[in-house]
């Protein structure tokens, strides 16, 4: 093999790739930094207050401040605690959360690694997140932190079961598990059935099946720990859950891990029920306008309503919580499951 | 397919050095941590042979729900392994002895095993060629049309062995209170709240 074969067909590739991850990694710290400014603004808002407002005009550079005094703190690790799993837990949580973003299609194309099971990939990466938790609480050697990682782990993975079978109805509908094709089945549905194609906003599935989105979301909320079902760090009873012994970087790292992971689910809702790039109304002037945008407008949407919800629903107990997995959720998404592929079925709309 | 070697020694070698640790670690965790990495590792060769859809189904039955519960068990257990080690030279040959013939056994097998040629001939459910069909769409294939009643079999086997340990486990205490969330939302004005005149006085009676 010559040099030129192997600069052509490894090196540059490899260059690209690595390339197209750190283009996409900068993007989203960047977007990280000031959807969690948008979070706390929204909050801060729904309360009348001002949120933060300080540092750089209306508050705008309050994260990298926030990520500068983060840094600059000296780790403390507690001498109880067992070091190798206590700093890797942090680096668990961040790295999975980056990385189910090596899948997700932005634009038509615009995807790193378009592989054929993308939201087997997802779904594995995000059932991964546990380990993080799990890692940590058990690593402090503590017992607020212990007690907050077996109640996430707990809560993580019954909200999982519901995710799966959400993702199972749209996948029946779409007939693969390429991310790409599941946007790009969102092109037809209800809007060509009722013979008006450029109101491409009832093509999306967020209407044929509003029940699962409904289910999705919630369930989203509770898979990335945030408020209603922030349990695991619920201040009046645990302190600040998994997280007490942590301060400086890991902490951020954790911080980091937990926002890219409610961007990845917003992503995921507007994949799955928003028809990812696809404008919503396909007439000129909203054809024009690159597919990215809508993307990131509608996953801004998602997260506005992850916002809303953190601001207005009070925090649930924990054994509410489980019953709303295992004996609301479950059921439901179950007989979604079957009725959604007997109704495709019955009126032959299965995907060849 | 020089990359396709790289990657395959490297996931090799982290898988069997990880199973190894999963032994060799003092502590539980560790060996259960050590699992999931052997598992993670498993799933990467899996991916390398093009098979991706049960590289990430092993990600998310093993590592995102079983491993999830052995942690759970190991953390909450509180093990002495200083005092079950004790006895390990006592039982040490016995162990050799078995884990000899096991081996051997192993071996016979795995030397005597010959692979029909016509096996390519004869074989019952032809794998299509991955360029026409992908791997999760062939594997449903089979599944649910060759092999129905054995998957259907295996379900309801699982089924059971649910309700069974569910009967197992379950225990009604005669005494605890529990919340009934309908019968809480259906509670009214007039259900919930009795207005008695008392007159001055007097008091309630019953």
């Amino acid at each position: 093999m010559s040099l030129a074969d192997v600069w052509w067909s490894y090196l540059l590739p490899l260059l690209i790739m690595i390339g197209e991850s750190l283009l996409l990694l900068v993007v989203l710290l960047i977007g990280v930094a000031y959807i969690l400014l948008a979070d706390r603004k929204i909050w801060a808002a729904v309360q009348i207050r001002r949120g933060p407002n300080v540092v750089g005009p209306w508050g705008l550079l309050q994260s990298f401040a926030d990520l500068l005094k983060f840094v600059l703190k000296e780790p403390v690790i507690p001498a109880g605690a067992n070091k190798g799993v206590f700093l890797l837990a942090p680096l668990v949580t961040c790295t999975l959360a980056l990385a189910a973003w090596a899948v997700i299609p932005v634009d038509a194309g615009w995807v790193i690694s378009n592989i054929n099971v993308g939201i087997l990939y997802i779904f594995a990466i995000s059932s991964l997140a546990v380990y993080g938790v799990i890692m940590a609480g058990w690593a402090s050697n503590s017992k607020y932190p212990f007690l907050a990682a077996l109640r996430s782990a707990a809560q993580m993975a019954s909200y999982e079961v519901s995710i799966g079978f959400v993702i199972i109805t749209v996948l029946l509908c779409v007939g693969s598990l390429n991310l790409t094709a599941i946007v790009e089945a969102q092109n037809r549905g209800l809007a060509t059935l009722i013979g008006l194609p450029w109101l491409s906003i009832l093509n999306w599935y967020w209407l044929p099946l509003l029940p699962m989105l409904v289910i999705f979301f919630v369930s989203a909320l509770a898979e990335t720990n945030r408020p209603p079902f922030d349990l695991i760090e619920a201040e009046s009873e645990l302190v600040a859950g998994f997280m007490v012994e942590y301060g400086s970087t890991p902490y951020m790292m954790f911080m980091l891990g937990e926002y890219v992971a409610v961007c990845t689910m917003c992503a995921m809702a507007t994949i799955l029920f928003f028809g990812g790039w696809l404008p919503p109304i396909a007439v000129p002037p909203f054809t024009w306008v690159p597919g990215i945008i809508w993307f990131v407008l509608k996953a801004l949407l998602v997260f506005f309503m992850f916002a809303m919800v953190k601001a207005f629903v009070p925090r649930y107990r924990y054994d509410q919580l489980m019953r709303l997995g295992w004996k609301v959720f479950l059921p439901i998404s179950l007989a979604m499951v079957a009725i959604v592929a007997g109704v495709l079925q019955v009126t032959g709309w299965v995907p060849k | 397919m020089i990359i396709h070697a790289i990657f395959f020694w490297l996931f090799a070698t982290v898988c069997v050095g990880s199973a190894v640790m999963v032994i060799a670690s003092r502590n539980p965790v560790h060996s259960v941590l050590f699992l999931i990495l052997a598992f993670i590792n498993a799933a990467g060769l899996f991916v390398l042979i093009g098979a991706e859809f049960l590289a990430w189904i092993l990600v998310i039955v093993y590592v995102g729900a079983v491993a999830v519960l052995f942690l759970f068990v190991v953390m909450m257990l509180d093990v002495d392994f200083a005092q079950l080690r004790q006895g390990f030279l006592n039982y040490l040959p016995v162990g050799v002895i078995i884990g000899g013939i096991l081996l051997a056994e192993l071996l016979t097998v795995l030397f005597g095993w010959a692979i029909s040629p016509e096996i390519g001939k004869v074989i019952t459910a032809p794998i299509p060629p991955s360029s026409e069909i992908s791997n999760t769409q062939a594997l449903g294939l089979v599944l649910y049309t060759r092999y129905i009643y054995f998957f259907q079999a295996a379900g309801v086997i699982l089924l059971v062995a649910m309700i069974g340990a569910i009967v197992l486990t379950l225990h009604h205490k005669p005494n605890v209170k529990r919340q009934n969330i309908s019968e809480q939302i259906a509670r009214t004005k007039s259900s919930a709240i009795e207005i008695v005149q008392v007159k001055s006085g007097q008091g309630l009676s019953s």
